[in-house]
């Protein structure tokens, strides 16, 4: 018990959380961005999973590991394109798009790797992201390993974070975007076009999923291999409501469920004869109640899943 | 005068749906134009066209000497045209400044200049006489005071031609009259109005010209003070009018009655302590503006939705808690208020939504198989018996036109030979033959015994078909006054919620 | 460019849209084999005679397309109610677990035929609870039956693992666990002689008749499509959506648990984590690609299974990695329902 409790104490517990927060992050403001201009996107767990192995890849071909990031945003932003085009020109059943994206990218992810990386042999590895430190503060007691000596994606997803609340509540086109997730005729009324917003901030909100998923390959392994996405995507997409689709909550959100997700790593060495699953289901335990939390008090964007059709009222 | 919009020949057609066919017309300076027509006429997709939410097949349009060449309302905004909705262009969850100012500025702006927009919004609101508070939630708002923001949206993208779609349909008279003379304030400083009615008495008393459409063709054009309501609802028609008369005849007994009944919906108050009565034979007219508790109403006879206090009896048994299968199995017809989204299912075919409350009868299932030769032939019986066009038992309902949808979703509640009859706005959208042919139905159960409750926003179906009525205002009941002591003055001030004159039944 | 909504779907269309759906996704599919450095014609000739090229490849291709077929009813069951199950593999491998358990230790001396109805009974139900839950949580606090399945699978496979670890773990198997065995006798005998196939498939087409003869000819039928298609007209016609709804997940959950069932009681005879290569998944793209028509779904499972079965054998004579049959999958569905769209709407200049 008194280890348990001292887990707590411990500086590379908090480190790791912000660590293990990082591809939470990203994932859960893309699937925000999308949501607040009202379109679903379960292609979630299929861009984060192209985002790892592409982001790997190109590291591997040897390109750095920042243009590995970019890369990987890319190939986010165009599967985010093929999202938009299903559900937002066609305005076809976003479930049934966006799981129909995540298996088609998920499968093309694993095709692609192995073509290049033969059956049998153990994952090749790159060299990963190192924690960049930042001078005078990484030096200070506990602080300094928690938030100063974090990997350069981690910053990048924090301040992201910060972006996207600057965005949504004080620029002309975060208003649009909230409009067009609220009222997609209103927009239109207005003269601005929901279509067009809707594409760009899929397109936008896929690439920062990708994202989420090259950090898994680039920084937290060094390896991709099949199923490592293991469900974030989906646990970002229920994070989204549980944090009303605001983005500091969002990255609150992803803390928490990050703290649970490191805690119990280290609980298992502490507590031995708890089966080991038990602690790995935690997550999506956690997540499925954090949806029942939320349930009554939500305030969904009003033109969520619905589509929105040119001159049809 | 100056013409400020001008409107040449102007065609659209959806599928094999025309609904405007050349039509031409022109606004001055400073003019209110109506533009006048029955449900179909084609007056708001021409509208829509104006504004850019659709694009014109062929014809011309022109603002302010320059012409537009459409499909954009950025365009249309631009020239300097403002429209308000009928179903307003609002988002509840933002608020009013936020809603103004969607659109105004650039989206590749850093910083939304929110104090600017602030003062510039209270500056029109003072000067037009709109007063709104730019920090409230749409959602909190009163219907009144989301139309007003909608004008103000116009007016803050400096529109100098305003576009009202059916701007009073959701305003009590008082309210209307007040708009109306904040319009004719409008005129004054340089703005010029066309707007959008099928209520004569508006279009005579607010409008300085109006447009007549039909089947979207321009038929008349008049200036109101030369022509008289009797002329326009001519025009409107294309026909004397003919609908069906109600001739007096005696009641049976009680079939329904409320007693001090009050339905809540999330802690607000949408019937208050409401008591109404129908006996045999009798037609019951519900008048109100939209949003008053008519939906409430409709819910609540129809099943749906329980009563948090007071009793409602059935022939003298007990009501209270009724299931829509209650309903049904008690014989009450029910006529819903929207026929696309409660009355039928517009992906399965006519036969299984003739039957679809009766699914449970022997008649039409057996062992919870369906009995697919008998549900056919009930369909084609009703498809013969009222009228319905345009389908077999075997097609998909959503193919079916409005008129011949309701024919079909009044066949259907009739043929439960009801002995009460719930119909909510049964003639919402519909023709003047497809009208007709309502009445004709609802007058004819009348003759055979049935008690009916009519729940109507049009006044004159209202006063045509009851024997009584009564007015809902705010989830309230006024007291119920006949047929034969409505009249217009009267009515409006029921409507309007002015009881205390009303003194006899 | 416009799109309007068609006046009426022909029949015709409707039939070839999966064909052009499929011939879709082969040709694209086939880019991807070219960057493999094969000839994409060879390719889907060897995937062709690995799945229908000799008397075994036909049976492993229907082995395989058994457990398909009742997943991908199940979904079609859920989707045509609009409630989307995408549980489909958590409720396979609940499925599998308690037939394992109960084939294990039902030795009460019945009737073979009663026994195993027992086993894929109580597969069933275990299948129909999983998805009650999520069904639940959606009827009372509105929340989207997609990710709670989804987040559900993950949980279940893990409870799968923990249980064939531990409670459930065969004392007498060495390597990876695997859970206790299903009773030999107990075991669905071989369909064809010296072949996989077992006679659970014969259980998985008597399966898609009866959901096609509920669909279509029964009331819980009518209704269940009535709330797929308009809820709100369907409430007020009486109809409860909430027993509607729960009565459909309680037969879809129940066909994907016997999936599970079915595969353990006639394919390998114990539970291991890695029982369903995605059979849930896969459901879901066998039922779209059948347009959710209960018949359809058994043309459809053996397309998929082909795809699989053949797949395999063509990865190992050409080199074109196997994840490619997920690939041809996957884009199958993307392109079926962009080929259904055009079945309902039409471009207007």
């Amino acid at each position: 018990m008194i280890e348990a409790l001292e887990i707590l104490t411990n500086a590379s517990l908090w480190s790791a959380v912000l660590r293990i927060a990082t591809p939470l992050i990203f994932g859960v403001l893309g699937a925000l961005l999308c949501e607040r201009v009202g379109v679903l996107n379960l292609a979630i767990e299929g861009i984060m999973t192209m985002g790892a192995m592409i982001g790997w890849l190109s590291v591997y071909l040897g390109a750095d590991l920042w243009t590995g990031l970019a890369i990987a945003a890319i190939s986010g932003g165009i599967i985010g394109l093929l999202h938009a085009f299903l559900t937002v020109q066609l305005s076809l059943s976003q479930h049934v798009s966006g799981l129909g994206i995540t298996l088609f990218a998920s499968s093309l992810a694993y095709f692609i790797y192995r073509l290049v990386v033969n059956v049998g042999s153990l994952p090749p590895t790159i060299e990963p992201f190192q924690p960049i430190e930042i001078p005078v503060l990484s030096e200070l007691p506990f602080v300094g390993e928690v938030f100063f000596s974090q990997m350069g994606p981690t910053y990048l997803a924090i301040f992201c974070v910060l972006l996207m609340a600057y965005i949504l509540r004080r620029t002309p086109l975060g208003l649009a975007i909230r409009m067009t997730g609220e009222n997609p005729h209103a927009v239109d009324a207005q003269g601005l076009n929901p279509i067009v917003i809707r594409v760009f901030a899929i397109v936008v909100g896929s690439a920062l999923m990708a994202l989420g998923g090259s950090f898994l390959t680039t920084a937290a392994f060094n390896s991709f291999f099949p199923e490592m996405v293991q469900g974030r995507g989906w646990i970002c997409i229920a994070l989204v409501i549980f944090a009303s689709w605001q983005p500091g909550k969002a990255f609150f959100g992803a803390i928490l469920f990050s703290f649970f997700d490191a805690y119990q790593l280290r609980l298992q060495h502490v507590v031995e004869d708890v089966p080991y699953q038990l602690f790995l289901m935690a997550p999506y335990v956690l997540s499925i109640l954090a949806l029942i939390l939320v349930s009554r008090r939500s305030k969904v964007p009003e033109a969520l899943m619905e589509p929105y059709r040119r001159g049809e009222r | 005068m100056d013409t400020v919009l001008e409107i040449n020949k102007i065609s659209k057609r959806f599928g094999s749906l025309v609904a405007n066919d050349s039509v031409s017309l022109k606004l001055g300076k400073g003019e209110i134009l109506a533009l006048l027509g029955e449900n179909g006429a084609g007056k708001t997709t021409l509208m829509n066209i104006i504004y850019g939410h659709y694009t014109a097949d062929s014809g011309k349009i022109n603002v302010l000497g320059k012409n537009l060449s459409g499909g954009k309302p950025r365009e249309a905004i631009e020239a300097g045209i403002g429209m308000v909705h009928q179903h307003f262009s609002l988002a509840g969850n933002l608020t009013v400044l936020e809603n103004v100012m969607i659109g105004s500025e650039s989206l590749f702006k850093r910083s939304s200049d929110k104090q600017f927009a602030k003062d510039k919004l209270l500056s029109i609101s003072e000067k037009f006489g709109l007063p709104v508070s730019p920090g409230a939630l749409i959602s909190s708002l009163s219907v009144g005071e989301r139309q007003r923001v909608e004008i103000l949206k116009a007016l803050y993208r400096n529109a100098k031609i305003l576009i009202l779609d059916e701007p009073t349909a959701v305003l009590a008279r008082p309210e209307a009259e007040k708009l109306f003379k904040t319009l004719r304030e409008m005129t004054k400083e340089g703005l010029s109005l066309v707007f959008i009615s099928h209520k004569l008495h508006e279009v005579m008393s607010a409008a300085d010209r109006v447009t007549v459409l039909r089947g979207g063709k321009v038929v008349a054009e008049r200036e109101t003070k030369k022509t008289s309501k009797e002329e326009l609802a001519e025009l409107m028609v294309g026909h004397q009018v003919n609908r069906p008369i109600r001739k007096a005849q005696s009641i049976g007994k009680k079939v329904i009655e409320a007693s001090n009944i009050t339905v809540k919906h999330k802690n607000q108050i949408q019937l208050d302590n409401i008591s109404f009565s129908i006996n045999e034979g009798e037609i019951l007219g519900i008048v109100g503006i939209s949003g008053n508790g008519q939906a409430a109403l409709g819910r609540l006879v129809s099943g749906i939705g329980e009563p948090a206090s007071g009793k409602l009896t059935f022939f003298e048994a007990k009501m209270n808690g009724f299931t829509p299968r209650d309903c049904i199995n008690s014989g009450i017809g029910r006529i819903p208020e929207d026929r696309n989204t409660e009355g039928i299912i517009g992906e399965l075919n006519i036969w299984e939504n003739a039957i679809i409350e009766r699914l449970h009868e022997p008649s039409f299932s057996k062992g919870g198989f369906i009995r697919k030769k008998s549900a056919r032939a009930f369909a084609n019986d009703l498809i013969k018996k009222f009228d319905v066009r345009g389908a077999t038992s075997e097609t998909q309902a959503r193919l079916l036109s409005g008129g011949n949808m309701q024919k079909l979703v009044l066949g259907r509640a009739l043929s439960v030979s009801p002995k009460l009859i719930v119909a909510n706005q049964p003639t919402r959208g519909l023709d003047e033959g497809a009208i007709a042919a309502v009445h004709k139905e609802l007058l004819k159960a009348r003759s055979e015994g049935v008690a009916i409750l009519l729940i109507s926003e049009e006044l004159e179906e209202a006063v045509g078909l009851a024997d009584r009525l009564q007015a809902i205002v705010k989830g309230k009941l006024s007291e119920p006054i006949t047929a034969e002591n409505a009249d217009a003055t009267r009515l409006g001030l029921m409507m309007a919620g002015v009881w205390d004159t009303i003194d006899e039944t | 460019m416009r799109l309007e909504r068609r006046a009426y779907v022909s029949t015709k269309l409707v039939i070839v849209a999966p064909i052009l759906a499929i011939l879709a996704s082969l040709s694209l599919s086939g880019i991807l084999i070219i960057l493999a450095g094969v000839n994409p014609f060879i390719a889907y000739f060897e995937i062709v005679k690995g799945a229908f090229g000799s008397k075994l490849a036909i049976t492993e291709t229907l082995t395989r397309a058994s457990p398909l077929i009742l997943t991908g009813l199940a979904a079609a069951v859920a989707f045509r109610a609009r409630l989307w199950n995408i549980g489909g593999e958590g409720q396979f491998y609940i499925g599998a677990l308690v037939a394992a358990a109960v084939g294990n230790n039902l030795l009460l001396g019945l009737p073979v035929i009663i026994s195993m109805t027992l086993i894929m009974l109580s597969a069933m139900i275990a299948g129909a609870v999983l998805l009650a839950g999520p069904a639940l949580l959606r009827l009372r606090f509105g929340i989207d039956e997609v990710v709670t399945t989804l987040l559900l699978n993950f949980i279940i496979i893990l409870f799968v693992g923990l249980m064939i670890e531990g409670p459930l773990k065969d004392p007498f198997a060495f390597g990876w666990p695997q859970s206790v065995p299903v009773d030999r006798s107990l075991r669905f005998a071989d369909l064809v002689p010296s072949s996989r196939l077992h006679n659970g498939f014969l259980i998985s087409i008597f399966a898609a008749f009866s959901i096609w003869i509920v669909v279509t000819r029964t009331v819980f039928g009518l209704k269940a499509r009535a709330t797929g298609f308009t809820p709100q007209a369907a409430a007020f016609s009486g109809i409860s959506l909430s027993k509607t709804i729960m009565g459909v997940a309680l037969i879809s959950g129940a066909l994907a648990g016997l999936a599970g069932a079915i595969e353990v009681m006639g394919v390998t005879g114990y539970v291991t984590t890695t029982l369903s290569p995605g059979f849930g998944y896969a459901g879901i793209v066998v039922a779209m690609l059948a347009a959710l028509h209960p018949g359809g779904v058994i043309a459809s499972a053996i397309f998929i299974a082909s795809i699989f079965v053949g797949a395999d054998a063509m990865s190992r004579a050409t080199g074109v990695p196997s994840f490619i049959a997920d690939v041809i999958m996957s884009l199958s569905l993307l392109t079926m329902l962009i080929a259904i769209f055009f079945t309902n709407y039409r471009i207007r200049r």
